[in-house]
């Protein structure tokens, strides 16, 4: 269970450093572009929420284990595990509009143009994803403990 | 506790939970407003489409017109969102269904871990793509000048009204259903309590 709280904080922590220090520029005819993350408010949202899951588990490992905090642990966890879910999706969303654009509004794609800063983006979304997941683990493992669920019948 | 203030003790081990009926009646009413939140959502977004014809350009006296059109369809986000919200309210109807017929049905074993967990599931769709849906929709709606995109609600202003409305409705149907898998959870709980005598110390964090 540790471990897995471990890693959850670890891929968040993760995704906020790979987010943050996405950047680039480009000059293009005579122009220059500059892409940073926080032009485009669907990545803060990312930071943000990583953010807040990075400090809940900071939290979490160091108090100590009371079995009365238990559902409201749970349920903080769950919120989480649904705002980390929600932040991804949103990132995906807008992340697949700066690749491919979109021509029936009008949309380019500057994946063209900053290539290191949707690497950029790409692998602090592979992060989030992954902390998402383990934060699914983390809300199933506390289920079990906190609601002994899986126990055999009587 | 709290979730032990609202319910009855259970009564025996294998029966149908004696749970108050007045949460029975309350998740009910909750799962239909879900029901017909997501519903609205879905069909509000399906149906949202707006056609428009502009002037390009002008050649002499002659203005070149350009019909374009606003369809869901072209933003995958939006294509998402429909999909997790029709999803979500097959399932909330599916529960509901559940619920009215569940005494009449004798559930063993693991059948009745299936409604909090396909509920957790949901719950988890259904929040992706409202978010995703209402972070496209902001795009819309102010444009992004960093990346030279323009916004298109000055244009398209019943369509962006309309998929705001749906994502609004989406996002409190998700409120709700966050509500029932809380309290479905619970029940379990309630459900299986007389299987093991385990008493709640174990730590929660080990």
């Amino acid at each position: 269970m540790l471990l897995l709280r471990l890693i959850a904080l670890g891929a968040s922590v993760c995704a906020i450093v790979v987010m943050v220090t996405s950047h680039d520029s480009a000059q293009v005819f005579g122009m220059s572009i500059s892409a940073k993350y926080s032009n485009i408010p669907t990545f803060k949202y990312f930071v943000l929420v990583n953010a807040i899951a990075s400090g809940y588990t900071l939290i979490l490992l160091f108090i100590p284990s009371k079995n009365s905090c238990g559902h409201m642990i749970l349920v903080l966890d769950l919120v989480v595990a649904l705002l980390l879910d929600s932040s991804i999706s949103a990132c995906v969303a807008i992340g697949l509009v700066g690749k491919k654009g979109n021509t029936h509004a009008g949309w380019l794609p500057i994946c063209g143009q900053v290539p290191k800063f949707c690497d950029h983006v790409t692998g602090a979304i592979a992060a989030g994803f992954i902390a998402a997941i383990a934060y699914f683990l983390v809300v199933l493992y506390s289920l079990h403990s906190v609601m002994n669920l899986f126990a055999p019948r009587a | 506790m709290a979730s032990e203030g609202r319910e009855k003790p259970e009564v025996g081990h294998d029966q149908a939970p004696a749970v108050s009926t007045k949460v029975d009646s309350i998740i009910k009413v909750l799962r239909v407003l879900a029901f017909l939140l997501t519903l609205d959502a879905t069909l509000v977004m399906a149906l949202n489409k707006q056609t428009k014809t502009f002037t390009v350009a002008t050649i002499g006296t002659v203005p070149l017109r350009a019909t374009l059109s606003a369809k869901f369809q072209h933003t995958p986000a939006f294509v998402f969102f429909v999909v997790a919200n029709a999803n979500a309210a097959l399932h909330n109807l599916l529960m509901l269904a559940v619920a009215f017929a569940g005494s009449k049905l004798s559930l063993k074993g693991f059948a009745p871990l299936v409604v909090p967990v396909l509920d957790l599931v949901n719950v988890a769709i259904v929040s992706g793509g409202a978010s995703a849906a209402v972070f496209m929709g902001q795009l819309g709606r102010n444009g992004n000048s960093h990346a030279r995109w323009n916004k298109i609600c000055d244009k398209f202003e019943s369509y962006c009204n309309r998929g705001g409305a749906a994502m609004i409705s989406s996002l409190v149907g998700v409120l709700l259903m966050i509500i029932i898998c809380a309290v479905s959870i619970v029940r379990i709980r309630n459900h299986y309590a007389g299987y093991n005598k385990l008493p709640l110390n174990s730590s929660v964090l080990p």
